[in-house]
């Protein structure tokens, strides 16, 4: 975890190399997220005054696009796609099965930190559908039976981590 | 920046090309799509073989050919012998084409596609597969050939000459080009692009803007991605073009983020033309100066609507606003803003370089060139294909497209998105055209189409895109936010078994009032999904309704499974084992019986059941499943 001092350096850092236009919003928010993972209240707030605009005003913006988040995500990030193709070759049934293995709901993270899960509309895979994202790696053609097994090692990894 | 004529830049990009042809080479597409399939470790082990048989053999990463089933996707290239291509090779198939086909003369059949034809000013093609006869690239005709990040290949295969021939002639006489191409907009609606380029010139309020619509939103829809994953500089060439003719100075590509490659790659493309001096100032030392920046979407699919995209450019919440004035006039910062589609800009370069009357050959007499389209869902062989306007969708779905998966049988085709319909069998022979298209209530969209089978439910499909629509409704207009919210809901008591015969007449109006009261295109279209299913599938919604029936057996709440207890090879446990719920009870020697009310419907005994048996199906209604199943009783052996 990083503190909120380090946290507010980062973000210090992103606003010094940006000028002071308001179409800046948007790739500022982008950059704070790649850099801490979420948007921190504090770091949104700073954003408005660098921008010396409302605060509800870039909480506006954040809230409305899909991308951005204010909560941590897990240190395994399970992105399920629902694009058109996923859903007609059953990618409801793979949600289900991420939710139940995971024991987390669309949009939580588990309680140790390390999985998070998400719905996102299309990653332009639709070949391989229904797909999951894990990290980097994409997942293809899986079924409910496929994302258990899919898990196994991240499930073992946590297991010997603790042990 | 180096000061160099086109012809210079040329000379050198064809020699660097020209050296690379002469020797041994491998091309690997690792686009998304390549990637997703394994394609880097493919490269890698490429990479590690050739070292190993100490070979100095290029392996250049190319973008996506549209054979995105075949991925990963490679082709050995060898001056003196032929070029084979071979389809979803895994890093165990390595060793064998590298001494095979590589080091040897054995073209490794068994792993082969066919051979590849084309090149050098032509466009590629395998004539082994029967798609290529009816397919026509000209946005395609280098993806899966060129390395994208190397500028020299594109220019030795053409590339900016188009530009070189638009800074000798004048705006007027591009607008004039244009015209005699009759090339319309890509983006979907197929607004006329000579009118629109014509508008934005005209205006005499400075400075003007070019923008370049990356924002593919629509699910199943990539074309967008694969043509700036493949060949970012027609793009480019084509923003170049417009900013001349309009007379702008600075041009933006606004890409969606979910497209972290295609970022990547237009990064690398920019950076490279500014170093030749094809863009930047003094573009190829004349006075015409033009400048492009990214900016990356934040995820919202409305930023696809032109005045929500300005919105998301100037840091705004991405909402549209009423039309006229349109952004030709006002646009960007209250200035003119040229606005087209990746694939609108990709075809200009070719018109100026081969001419508008050329370009008016192909296609039909109301919509020219060709359109590309992406193939998925339950189709053999998924992927990108371009073909020219006027090609019917039964030939794109089975000449190109190799027809349904398996034994199942074709149901639907749904074109356009969320905002297009599906189209029945009865419906196949319609041209793909801006016109006919719309005329069968569907839409030509971005181009994106996902063939059903009668595995899918058609309310289901609905529901779906609906349930899409409502979450990415901006919220400003009252019917569509809240109009296609009570769709919704109506859609989902149909789908759960508590719809009501009324519903249908009030899904018709709702849908109606939707998009009479809704002010961009995500509202006007979002219901039409729902009408047209309900015009070619009505039977579907009725048996939903009035039997509690899902002819698809998709629907969870109206299908159980149940396990045969004649097919049911009793010795067997598989089902028993997986099932994540432990609903399926029976030890060993005994018939296998699916607890109802412990079933999540996820469908793995399904997938487990060995094929020899074949035991579980799935039932809809509910009320065929034998009342034995829903008791505790098992059927000792």
């Amino acid at each position: 975890m990083i503190t909120e001092e380090q946290a507010s350096q980062a973000v210090d850092e992103i606003l010094s190399s940006h000028k002071k236009e308001k179409k800046n919003l948007i790739p500022l928010l982008q950059q704070v997220q790649a850099s801490l993972g979420y948007l921190p209240k504090e770091g949104m707030q700073k954003i408005a005054g660098f921008l010396e605009m409302p605060e509800v005003e870039v909480w506006g913006v954040a809230t409305f696009y899909n991308q951005f988040r204010f909560a941590p995500l897990g240190k395994h990030h399970t992105v399920a796609c629902m694009g058109t193709a996923c859903h007609l070759a059953g990618g409801k049934l793979i949600l289900d099965a991420l939710e139940r293995e995971l024991d987390i709901k669309v949009g939580q993270t588990t309680d140790d930190g390390n999985f998070s899960l998400e719905r996102v509309a299309c990653i332009g895979c639709c070949m391989l559908a229904p797909v999951i994202v894990m990290g980097d790696k994409i997942y293809p053609k899986m079924t409910p039976f496929k994302v258990e097994e899919a898990l196994v090692p991240y499930k073992q990894e946590q297991q010997s981590e603790k042990g | 920046m180096l000061n160099m004529t086109y012809e210079e830049i040329s000379n050198k990009a064809q020699t660097e090309w020209e050296a690379l042809q002469k020797s041994n080479h491998v091309l690997i597409g690792t686009a998304t799509c390549g990637r997703a399939a394994g394609a880097l470790d493919v490269v890698d082990a490429f990479n590690k073989e050739l070292a190993r048989h100490s070979l100095e053999v290029p392996v250049v990463q190319v973008g996506c050919a549209g054979l995105c089933y075949a991925d990963p996707f490679v082709t050995i290239s060898k001056p003196d012998s032929l070029r084979v291509a071979y389809a979803n090779i895994t890093t165990e198939n390595i060793r064998r084409l590298v001494e095979g086909y590589v080091v040897g003369d054995d073209p490794c059949l068994e792993l082969a596609l066919g051979t590849v034809e084309g090149g050098d000013g032509e466009t590629i093609a395998i004539p082994e597969l029967p798609r290529f006869d009816r397919e026509l690239r000209l946005i395609m005709r280098h993806c899966g050939y060129i390395d994208p990040e190397n500028i020299n290949h594109y220019i030795a295969n053409g590339g900016y000459s188009g530009l070189d021939r638009a800074l000798r002639i004048t705006p007027q006489e591009i607008i004039e080009e244009l015209k005699k191409s009759g090339l319309r907009g890509r983006g979907g609606a197929g607004f006329s692009t000579y009118k629109k380029w014509d508008l934005c010139r005209k205006d005499r309020n400075t400075p003007k803007y070019v923008i370049c619509n990356a924002d593919e939103g629509d699910p199943g829809a990539f074309m967008d991605r694969v043509v700036l994953e493949s060949d970012p500089h027609q793009v480019i060439e084509g923003m170049i073009i417009a900013g001349y003719t309009i007379g702008a100075e600075q041009g933006y590509i606004y890409v969606r983020a979910e497209y972290p490659l295609a970022i990547e790659r237009i990064q690398t493309a920019l950076k490279q033309a500014e170093e030749l001096g094809l863009l930047g100032d003094n573009i190829l030392g004349g006075d015409f100066g033009f400048h492009i920046d990214i900016a990356a979407g934040a995820g919202a699919f409305i930023s696809g609507e032109e005045t929500a995209l300005i919105a998301a450019v100037e840091g705004r919440m991405s909402t549209p606003r009423p039309r006229p004035p349109y952004p030709a006039e006002i646009g960007l910062w209250n200035k003119p803003s040229l606005l087209n589609n990746v694939k609108t800009f990709a075809y200009v370069p070719l018109v100026i370089e081969r001419g508008g009357d050329w370009f008016a050959l192909i296609g039909t007499e109301a919509s020219k060139g060709t359109a590309v389209f992406t193939l998925a869902g339950k189709v053999a062989n998924s992927g990108l294909a371009e073909v020219p306007m006027g090609t019917t969708l039964r030939e794109l779905i089975y000449d190109i497209g190799g027809g349904i998966n398996k034994d199942r049988q074709f149901k639907a085709v749904q074109i356009g998105g969320p905002s297009g319909g599906c189209l029945p069998e009865s419906l196949l022979d319609v041209p793909i055209d801006y016109d006919s298209l719309r005329e069968a209530g569907s839409m030509m969209g971005s181009g994106g189409m996902i063939v059903m089978d009668d595995d899918n439910c058609m309310v289901d499909a609905a529901r779906f895109f609906l349930d899409f629509s409502t979450k990415e409704s901006c919220g400003l207009c009252t019917m569509c936010r809240l109009g296609t919210f009570q769709m919704l809901n109506i859609l989902e008591d149909i789908t759960a078994g508590r719809g009501k015969i009324e519903d249908i007449d009030v899904l018709l109006l709702l849908a109606e009032d939707v998009k009479m009261g809704s002010l961009c295109g995500l509202g006007k279209t979002a219901p039409n999904p729902v009408i047209t299913t309900l015009r070619y599938f009505r039977d579907e919604y009725e048996a939903h309704i009035l039997e509690k029936r899902c002819p698809a057996r998709v629907c969870p709440e109206l299908t159980v499974y149940y396990i045969l207890p004649d097919k049911c090879d009793r010795a067997c446990e598989h089902c028993v084992l997986t099932c994540p719920t432990e609903a399926i009870k029976g030890g060993k020697g005994e018939v296998k019986i699916i607890d109802q009310e412990k079933c999540s419907k996820c469908g793995t005994c399904l997938e487990v059941c060995p094929p020899e048996y074949n035991a579980v199906v799935k039932i809809s209604p509910i009320s065929l499943l034998p009342s034995s199943n829903l008791s505790e009783k098992r059927a000792k052996k």
